[in-house]
């Protein structure tokens, strides 16, 4: 076991350098050069080529990478093109605010769909498996944007349980911050609950298909130690799934982070192509793709202490 | 006799509740077994020998329904409280499964697996539990008995698997030992070798087996009975000898002639015409009858009830009388 996470960790390393590869080449694949775009276009060539060296856009392709590169791993992305402010305190802010959301709607979806997705596994075709079925399929299938709008409709305009917006003021007491985000978390649980209570449900059906189950009972264990053994079985496709989810959600949400005001990396990550603002872009993407590649890696560790056939 | 019978089972019945209709995959099995005793049930792929077993352990998926009686030390497993089953079943009533590999937990290890089933059991501690687990795989013959509890089904050989699925099975002390084809999913010199440590384990224990095989060869060798099955009924029971020696229904004759034990050596091994029914379409008479060399009116429209030809020994067949006759 030792061995595989040592090789896991090690096999990490040369993904990263190509994750950090593709982000600084896709960027410079980009049409339009960005220094070209932000000039008036009555600017002298002296003053664009200064504007150049300034962000370093003079130099060769190699030479801006690895001083892009060395510079990012010390946590310094340069400063933003459009507001010469450093890319990293707004891409903080911004991973911050949705790392919020994101760990609370994790763990709302994910506990929400694991219940579920048991619930409806051990009551094969009765119910109780169509009544959780109904809501995890829901969960996949309504567009976030209009859940999220019905919600605040509900709740903020046709009634004023919750703010509709924003995320409340620093001064504020940290009950009334608790409010904003209730519901960009519960718009944002919806489509983990629902495709993790699917999965759920389909490994937990495929495990009590098997003969295991059977003979766990013959030999006197009862309903809960044998959904023990069935959880642990069905864990480490679970995981994949949620470890993903989880990606995804840190990546933000563009339209519930525009519906709830929410300035999160979704948000930065739309303003900072609109603006072709290179650092912000190349800085969010390699942050995030960085927190995928770590993630993936958690999960793999976790699936195989779980399942020894995995160590390989 | 009925109340020294280590298991009576009166009437086993089990239905599967299916859209097309029910179908019953195992049909009225009566049998009682002594302690100690060794009883095959043997039968062609399908005739019911696995639900036979799950039956009497109340293990049928729940759009199966179980009716009869299975008592074990006189008291009836299938009406049993949740509780008390739990404990019947692994306690004194316990099975070895066909596949190993199916039948064990692939993501815990043999140890643990073991040691869960002495701890719900016995209350004692999970420490000394693995050290039961331990002396079991000792017990069962398997090489370095300590390393391999550590491993995992999948790390083990199919034979060593099936070894781990005995002393599992035998961790708690059965008085009763359902072993569903053992020896199926191993290859021969292993097969014998796990025939060898099972009869061993069940004169040592004085364990009574009911042993499911669709071999002539092994039901003779390890058992002191035999139930032939045929489309979920038990057409015949009776003592290995008896069986060997004079088979009374048509099927059973034709069994023994389709394998080299059977047919007298030098003769021609002959095979059943025919193929078994679907249980789901029963010709309305004696399920063998379409097979039958001897079927007349009567075979093809009424189903022939058990004869009782003495203690443990019926049949079902119209003829038996007959063959009996020809048999002296
Ligand atoms: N869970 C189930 N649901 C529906 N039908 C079943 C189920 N289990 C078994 N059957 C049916 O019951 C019949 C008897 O099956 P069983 O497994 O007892 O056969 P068997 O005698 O053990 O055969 P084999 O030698 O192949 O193991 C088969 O027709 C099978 O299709
Ligand atoms: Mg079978």
């Amino acid at each position: 076991m030792l061995v595989f996470v040592i090789r896991r960790l090690l096999q990490a390393i040369p993904i990263l350098i190509g994750v950090s590869l593709v982000v600084f080449g896709l960027v410079h694949l980009v049409p339009g050069n960005p220094i070209d775009m932000l000039m008036p276009p009555e600017a002298s060539p002296e003053v664009i080529a200064q504007m150049k060296a300034a962000f370093g856009f003079d130099k060769p392709l190699y030479m801006q990478y690895l001083l892009w590169l060395s510079r990012a791993i010390s946590g310094d992305f340069g400063l933003s093109i459009f507001n010469s402010t450093p890319v990293a305190g707004q891409l903080m802010d911004a991973l911050t605010n949705t790392l919020k959301l994101a760990i609370l709607a994790a763990i709302l979806g994910f506990s929400a769909g694991i219940a579920l997705g048991l619930i409806a596994g051990f009551n094969h075709n009765r119910w109780p498996d169509k009544i959780a079925s109904v809501i995890t399929t829901a969960g996949v299938s309504m567009p976030h944007y209009w859940c999220a709008i019905v919600m605040v409709l509900a709740c903020a305009v046709l009634n004023d349980w919750l703010p509709a917006q924003g995320m409340g003021d620093d001064q504020d007491p940290f009950l009334d911050r608790l409010q904003y985000l209730v519901m960009p978390v519960v718009t944002l649980s919806f489509i983990p609950m629902g495709v993790v209570g699917r999965l759920v449900r389909a490994t937990v059906l495929e495990i009590l298909g098997r003969e295991f189950p059977g003979a766990l009972a013959a030999k006197g264990l009862t309903r809960w130690p044998i959904l023990r053994h069935v959880c642990k079985n069905a864990a480490p496709p679970v995981l994949a799934l949620m470890g993903l989810q989880f990606g995804y959600l840190l990546g933000g949400s563009i339209l519930v982070e525009t519906v709830f005001n929410w300035p999160g990396s979704g948000n930065l990550l739309n303003i900072a192509i609109f603006r072709r603002d290179i650092p912000v872009l190349q800085a969010t993407i390699l942050v995030l793709a960085s927190f995928f590649v770590v993630l993936n890696l958690m999960v793999d560790i976790l699936q195989a202490a779980i399942d020894p056939r995995l160590r390989r | 006799m009925a109340t020294e019978a280590a298991v009576d089972v009166r009437n086993l019945t089990a239905m599967f509740r299916r859209r097309e209709g029910d179908m019953a995959a195992v049909n009225g099995a009566t049998f009682s077994l002594a302690r100690g005793e060794v009883m095959t049930i043997l039968g062609e792929s399908g005739s019911g020998k696995s639900v036979t077993l799950k039956a009497m352990m109340g293990l049928l998926p729940d759009y199966a329904s179980i009716t009869g009686e299975v008592r074990v030390a006189g008291r009836d497993i299938l009406k049993l409280p949740p509780a008390a089953l739990a404990k019947a079943r692994g306690g004194e009533l316990s099975m070895i499964f066909q596949e190993p590999m199916a039948a064990l937990d692939p993501v815990y290890t043999i140890g643990e697996q073991i040691a869960e089933t002495i701890v719900k059991h016995e209350g004692i501690t999970y420490a000394s539990a693995m050290q039961r687990a331990l002396a079991l795989l000792e017990r069962v013959a398997i090489p370095s008995a300590a390393r391999r509890l550590k491993n995992y089904p999948h790390e083990m050989s199919g034979g060593m698997r099936q070894r781990a699925m005995i002393a599992l099975a035998l961790a708690c002390n059965p008085t009763v030992l359902l072993a569903d084809e053992p020896t199926t999913a191993l290859d021969v010199t292993v097969q014998i070798q796990i025939l060898l440590l099972l009869r061993e384990l069940q004169q040592e224990l004085g364990m009574s087996v009911i042993f499911v095989t669709h071999d002539v060869g092994v039901a003779a060798e390890i058992s002191d009975r035999i139930a032939v099955m045929y489309a979920g009924r038990f057409v015949e029971t009776g003592t290995v000898r008896e069986i060997m020696r004079h088979p009374k229904h048509p099927y059973s004759k034709g069994l023994l002639n389709s394998t080299v034990l059977g047919g007298l050596r030098g003769r021609r091994l002959e095979t059943i015409p025919g193929s078994p029914p679907s249980l789901s379409a029963l010709p309305r008479g004696c399920a063998f009858s379409p097979r039958c060399a001897q079927a007349d009116v009567r075979c093809l429209t009424t189903q022939p009830d058990e004869t009782v030809l003495g203690p443990g020994t019926i049949v079902r067949c119209f003829h038996a009388n007959t063959a009996m006759a020809e048999a002296i």
